[in-house]
């Protein structure tokens, strides 16, 4: 049983290879060297004879000069202070997490949880900040009234808004901004927009009692 | 017969309908004004008075602790223009303002303007609001805001104001501006265009702009300015950002607040009026008394801490209602030269805050408390 799937895997690299080989060897035979980065857009010019670290650098040098803004959200947290998500390092202890999947996430988890979080909160952050992104016909973007999100209190919600005439998500009110004293484009509620607003709105919040209904 | 009761709903849309038709008929009025304006061309600067950043003219003139005259001025402050094909809602604002100001019976002695009358710099926003206060019918004295100065460092500003430092004498009282909103440059080594510079200065949460100070040349000019004057001088000083700490991520703050403090520390009365937080707000520091100035475009919220005990906060602004939390409002000078600050919020009762109140450090003429307080 383990000798067939030894030799399964063994035919399988050797096939791999074999394919590797052909398109390689079909690559040097042609007179361009044109490549492709690994996003698929950028090209970059390399010699024929390019291989290994160096081919691996000039795609690497070609991609960096084509994403400009790469390292966005460490300047989009420098620019607008971002309030951490909650510390998870506690769950790396305890006798139970053993046998665990669940209870037994690691370091790098925690890593890619605040990375990917935070991430997701300062594409919020830029929109917020931004009359552009708003698509304001005005020049007025959300922070020109709720620096670093101040008096947006979503800890509020749902609530009846007696302006409206009726019970309002956070959402609905970011809506209403938008279309008031923004003048922009209304998002859907699940817009990718919308959710990054939302996400940065409650992540500026962090640390509030939920209090729905308080006017 | 009882009258009906009615549910904040139906008045809240009544108000607001009454408030919008005036608004309506306001505004046209205010318009064709400032329309006919226009057509005259003239140089702002021959409308204004002269400023002098040369202490020689004031050492002359006394002022003095028996001044028998009480005496009025109003202000305006923090209109943020965009030019008027961007946005006109804070045109018709500041409009609204010059109006407020014009409409006062008697006049005041002198109106005085804040400071953020741009909202970025622009030399077509600066002019556009130079314009609109040309038809202040009492002298406009002038004070500058960060949104005003960071694009060309100054230039289009004091080409149309004078300059941002100066001294006055009137009725007894010794009048300083200053320009508070100096900050270091954090623009030369990222390598930031004048616009990326100004739109780093624009955003009040924005890191990235180092803090606001008043720097040790105008320092040195306030203390020659002050020198010939005795302890017991009325002193009424005026900064664009609050001459103490309050929350530096907003620069609701001078960064050598205290250095500043030190100078006017001898006096036995002094008032500093400052703009930038576009909201009431109260302090006394010694013998400094503080007092904030409305904006005409937009209410700032409460900062979440630092808040000086003497603050009694105005109530949450209408987000419903563009015009709420805004204003303009006047100053009661008495004759010891503390004052009454009055917030003429629009769509409100003013609120004053008393002499009585911050003279007695908070225990008399308290003002009503809010009852939707910030969150
Ligand atoms: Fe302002
Ligand atoms: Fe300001």
């Amino acid at each position: 049983m383990q000798n067939t799937s030894t030799f399964a895997n063994f035919k399988f690299i050797l096939l791999s290879a074999a394919c590797l080989s052909v398109i390689i060897m079909i690559a040097a035979c042609r007179q361009e060297n044109q490549l492709t980065t690994c996003d698929g857009e950028g090209k970059v010019q390399v010699a024929k004879d390019t291989t290994g670290q160096a081919l691996a650098d000039a795609l690497m040098d070609q991609w960096t000069r084509d994403h400009p803004d790469r390292d966005w959200t460490t300047e989009e947290k420098q620019r607008h202070e971002l309030k951490p998500p909650a510390d998870n390092s506690s769950l790396l202890t305890g006798g139970q997490a053993e046998g665990n999947t669940y209870g037994q996430p690691t370091e790098r988890d925690l890593l890619t949880w605040t990375r990917e979080t935070e991430k997701f909160v300062l594409e919020g952050s830029r929109i917020f900040h931004s009359a552009d992104l708003l698509k304001s016909t005005v020049s007025v973007s959300c922070d020109m009234c709720h620096p670093h999100g101040a008096n947006t209190h979503p800890e509020t919600y749902p609530k009846f808004q007696t302006q409206l005439g009726r019970v309002l998500l956070l959402r609905d009110m970011i809506n209403w901004c938008i279309d008031n004293p923004v003048r922009g484009e209304r998002l859907e509620p699940d817009d990718r927009r919308m959710r990054a607003m939302e996400a940065y709105i409650m992540a500026q919040r962090s640390g509030t009692k939920m209090n729905y209904g308080k006017h | 017969m009882k009258p009906r009761i009615k549910s904040i709903e139906t008045k809240y849309m009544q108000d607001r309908q009454e408030f919008f038709s005036g608004l309506k008929n306001l505004d046209r009025r205010s318009f064709l004004k400032v329309s006919a304006a226009a057509m005259g061309a003239a140089a702002a600067s021959g409308l204004l008075p002269g400023h002098s950043f040369c202490p020689v003219s004031v050492a002359q003139a006394a002022a003095s602790s028996n001044s028998s005259e009480s005496f009025r001025f109003a202000y305006i402050s923090d209109s943020h223009l965009y030019e008027k094909k961007i946005n006109d809602r804070f045109v018709r604002a500041l409009l609204r303002a010059v109006e407020d100001v014009n409409n006062l019976e008697p006049q005041p002695d002198f109106v005085f303007y804040g400071g953020d009358l741009a909202q970025l710099g622009q030399p077509k926003e600066l002019e556009l609001g130079a314009q609109i206060l040309k038809d202040v019918k009492a002298p406009l004295r002038m004070m500058v805001g960060e949104h005003d100065w960071y694009l060309d460092l100054g230039q289009k500003w004091q080409e149309l104001f004078g300059r941002p430092t100066y001294s006055w004498n009137h009725k007894g009282i010794h009048f300083v501006t200053l320009n508070s909103v100096v900050e270091r440059d954090f623009w030369t080594k990222r390598g930031l265009t004048p616009m990326e510079r100004m739109m780093t200065v624009a955003g009040l949460d924005n890191g990235m702009q180092s803090p606001f100070s008043v720097g040790r040349q105008q320092r040195e000019w306030l203390k020659d300015d002050l020198a010939g004057y005795s302890n017991d001088a009325p002193i009424i000083v005026f900064s664009h950002s609050p001459l103490y700490k309050l929350y530096k991520k907003w620069n609701f703050w001078t960064d050598d607040a205290e250095e500043v403090q030190a100078i006017l520390k001898r006096f036995e009365r002094v008032v500093v009026i400052h703009g930038h937080t576009h909201q009431i707000l109260t302090n006394r520091i010694g013998n400094i008394h503080f007092h904030g100035l409305l904006s005409t475009a937009w209410p700032w919220p409460y900062a979440p801490e630092g808040m000086p005990e003497l603050t009694v906060e105005m109530n949450r602004p209408d987000p419903f209602n563009t015009n709420d939390g805004c204003g303009d409002g006047q100053v009661h000078v008495h004759p010891d030269g503390l004052v009454d600050k009055i917030y003429s919020l629009w769509n409100r009762k003013p609120i004053t805050v008393a002499r009585d109140y911050t003279a007695s450090w908070g225990t008399q003429s308290i003002p009503l408390k809010p009852n939707r307080p910030s969150y």
